[in-house]
């Protein structure tokens, strides 16, 4: 079979079982856009900005585990991709970025719409390619899933020049069905003595703490941590990332831990002897003050980049391997040794840790006249029944919806953690509609985040994505506020938005439907009247307390046991 | 604070070079020399890269040198017996009594004087960088018009070697 090589991109696409590509037209891509046009195997999702299209790709990667794929033109199309792209690749989520390039003979020549898109995205990519050469074409698309979708996950750019795309040159085509990369050989299994030390260290801890991240998400791994953990009866806590891949209403669940974690995930954290991380990197938001980490622990660090292993913290059993494998040969030792969770007593650890969660360090007023935001989550998590899958942006609302939001299943909670990117919400919910179309999903977003990337809902009524935008309206960038109130004696500097859009009319302008909620008693019809309206989209602005803020809080420099307790909670008593 | 030379296998890609310096700059690492050429295999090419720092960090460095898919195998030479070498070629004002005691001194270090004028030299000094910075300082600065220096490139004694 002879393809162009618009052809041939559309062709691998398909070959390689992509559902959907998000994407938008310019000069460089046309004969890629035209070869789609010709063909129905790969649903195009036109967005309204290449941003968009990043988020968007990259939220049906979350959702579903597949990688997504992106098409945008070169120069402005490809640096506007890139905030999406530097997203995806804090998270380690596999992304295939295709970016049109200006033709080879006029690169290096500042032709239009040019820029070296190779340089651009270097540091933000696992790996990038510039195709040169035709007959290159197929294979190096086969790569870049391969890349992408092994080892620790990541986003790759293949940057292709507009003349390898000719409509007029056909070359054979086949695509290839394994790739070799001599350089590139992911480690699966992990090292047996290493496991096995580990098992050893975890037989005789005393205060034993699990804390996981996105990495068991990324990896599959949820039943085996699941079965790991209720083996163990040890107690667990996740990072941002990592919610989801252990039932967050399990008693043996903690919470959250880091900054804005729950104060017996913390404690928990500081007190403990032995830590078994798994999965999760060791991030400055996670860790607080480094002197002050685990001062105590002995750490056990599963992960599948060596380079995340001891990069800030040092560890005592480093183990390499793919996360789920891991766990499994884990297990598999523990039920071959003489370990008995019954016969290792904890118990006085569990007391310990019963003791801080009794202080309900997530409590808030609930006799507020005030809509108090967490309390909108905990509806949004009851009349979802705790099954919607959740985006959100990035301030205030993200906490509080990790906080607030049990979930109890890995993929349903979808956010930037990493990069922390705001107007990431609302496309990556389309992404997530779009491979769950069954599925309830909401974006929790803020009225300062959602105007990011706002020209999506645009995309969202293209394709009758019905998404629940849960707009948590204080007035303020909430979380930039919250940290001037704290250190910087309440000197708002720019964090207040005076020139608000009526959302609900905005919403509606867009062709959906928009509800303002001004009481608290309103919150719950509003959220019920929403799903209802199951192929809409809804927008439903929620005017919130201003001047609540997310407790508990580490604040920096501070170690985990040094946590900001919200106003009227005390912990002196257990501190003393 | 340590020095170690780190021997890099790359594809003989483009850009390749680039990712390698991108990531000591990105992550704040340093780079004392860097030297790149062809190997005997023309698929790839040998990149020797001096560099300091304490254990941890040089830890870091070559965990993220191969976390690069362009890299195709690494290997700190400072951490067993190795050969290193670099070239210096020095430009130097001979005039008088200088040009019999730059000689001289040349041949101490056995240099080999690559070019003459009636005013100056152009020596070519080869060895580790410890000998060719004594060399550099047994010349009074006021001399040296220009230095250049290779960087530092190296290989593992015996029979041990870096291959695909």
């Amino acid at each position: 079979m002879e393809l162009s090589g618009a052809e041939i991109v559309v062709r691998c696409l398909k070959d390689e079982g992509v559902e959907y590509i998000f994407g938008y037209p310019g000069g460089s891509v046309l004969h890629i856009y035209d070869a789609l046009f010709q063909q129905d195997d790969v649903r195009h999702i036109l967005v309204r900005h290449e941003q968009g299209a990043t988020h968007a790709a990259d939220g049906y990667a979350r959702s579903t585990g597949k990688p997504g794929v992106v098409l945008v033109t070169s120069g402005p199309g490809a640096t506007n991709a890139v905030t999406g792209i530097a997203t995806a690749f804090m998270d380690s989520i596999p992304l295939v970025v295709l970016t049109g390039q200006v033709p080879r003979a006029v690169i290096g020549s500042d032709a239009f719409q040019e820029c070296d898109t190779i340089g651009i995205t270097r540091p933000c990519v696992k790996h990038n390619f510039l195709v040169s050469d035709l007959s290159k074409l197929a294979e190096t698309i086969k790569k870049a899933f391969y890349i992408a979708t092994t080892g620790r996950p990541g986003p790759v750019v293949v940057d292709i020049p507009k003349d390898i795309t000719d409509p007029k040159v056909k070359i054979p085509y086949e695509y290839p069905k394994t790739v070799e990369i001599r350089s590139y050989h992911p480690q699966v299994k992990g090292h047996h003595w290493q496991i096995k030390k580990a098992v050893d260290l975890l037989q005789g801890a005393r205060q034993p703490m699990i804390y996981t991240g996105g990495g068991v998400i990324l990896g599959n791994a949820s039943k085996a941590l699941i079965d790991l953990t209720r083996f163990l009866g040890f107690p667990i806590t996740q990072t941002l990332m990592g919610l989801g891949s252990y039932p967050a209403t399990d008693r043996q669940f903690l919470g959250m831990l880091g900054m804005h974690g729950t104060y017996e995930a913390n404690m928990g954290m500081h007190q403990c002897d032995v830590l078994l991380a798994i999965g999760a990197r060791f991030d400055d938001r996670v860790t607080g003050q480094l002197a002050q980490f685990c001062p105590d622990a002995k750490i056990i660090h599963i992960d599948v980049d060596p380079a995340s292993i001891s990069k800030t913290v040092r560890v005592d059993i480093p183990i390499v391997g793919d996360v789920q494998t891991v766990l499994e040969e884990m297990m598999t030792v523990l039920k071959a040794s003489d370990f008995k969770a019954s016969s290792q007593d904890i118990s006085d650890w569990w007391a310990s840790i019963e003791r801080w969660r009794a202080f309900d360090c997530l409590g808030f007023d609930r006799h507020s006249p005030k809509i108090k935001p967490q309390r909108v989550i905990e509806e949004l998590w009851e009349v979802t029944g705790g099954q919607a899958f959740v985006t959100s942006d990035v301030g205030q609302h993200q906490m509080w919806a990790a906080q607030f939001y049990k979930f109890d299943e890995p993929r349903r909670w979808i956010n930037s953690g990493g990069l922390g990117t705001m107007g990431f919400g609302l496309p990556a919910a389309i992404g997530v509609k779009l491979g769950h179309p069954e599925a309830d999903v909401a974006c929790i977003t803020g009225e300062a985040s959602i105007q990011m990337c706002i020209q999506e809902l645009a995309t969202a009524l293209q394709y009758r994505t019905g998404i629940k935008v849960i707009n948590l309206n204080n007035g303020y960038m909430g979380m930039v506020r919250q940290w001037q109130e704290f250190s910087y004696e309440s000197r708002y500097s720019e964090s207040y938005l005076e020139t608000l859009p009526d959302f609900v009319r905005l919403a509606e302008a867009y062709g959906h439907v928009g509800i303002r909620v001004e009481q608290p008693g309103d919150v719950r019809p509003a959220l019920e009247e929403a799903f209802r309206l199951k192929d809409r989209t809804v927008f439903l602005d929620i005017l919130t307390d201003p001047a609540e803020n997310v407790y508990p809080m580490i604040e920096a420099g501070k170690g985990h046991h040094e946590m900001r307790m919200a106003p009227g909670v005390s912990t002196d008593r257990e501190l003393a | 604070m340590k020095r170690h030379i780190i021997s890099i296998l790359i594809e003989n890609e483009a850009g390749a070079l680039s990712r390698v310096a991108g990531l000591f700059s990105a992550r704040g690492y340093n780079i004392e020399t860097l030297t790149v050429a062809p190997t005997e295999d023309a698929s790839m090419s040998r990149m020797t890269l001096v560099t300091s720092g304490s254990d941890e960090i040089v830890e870091q460095i070559t965990k993220q040198l191969n976390k690069l898919i362009d890299v195709v195998k690494l290997v700190d030479l400072s951490e067993s017996p190795h050969i290193e070498r670099e070239l210096m070629m020095v430009k130097v004002r001979a005039m008088g009594e200088m040009r019999e005691e730059i000689t001289r001194l040349c041949d101490i270090f056995r240099g080999n004087i690559l070019d003459v004028t009636p005013t100056s030299f152009v020596i070519e000094v080869t060895g580790e960088k410890s000998k060719l910075d004594a060399f550099l300082r047994g010349i009074a600065d006021d001399h040296i018009i220009e230095v250049v220096r290779s960087g530092t490139t190296g290989i593992p004694r015996g029979e041990r070697g870096l291959h695909a």
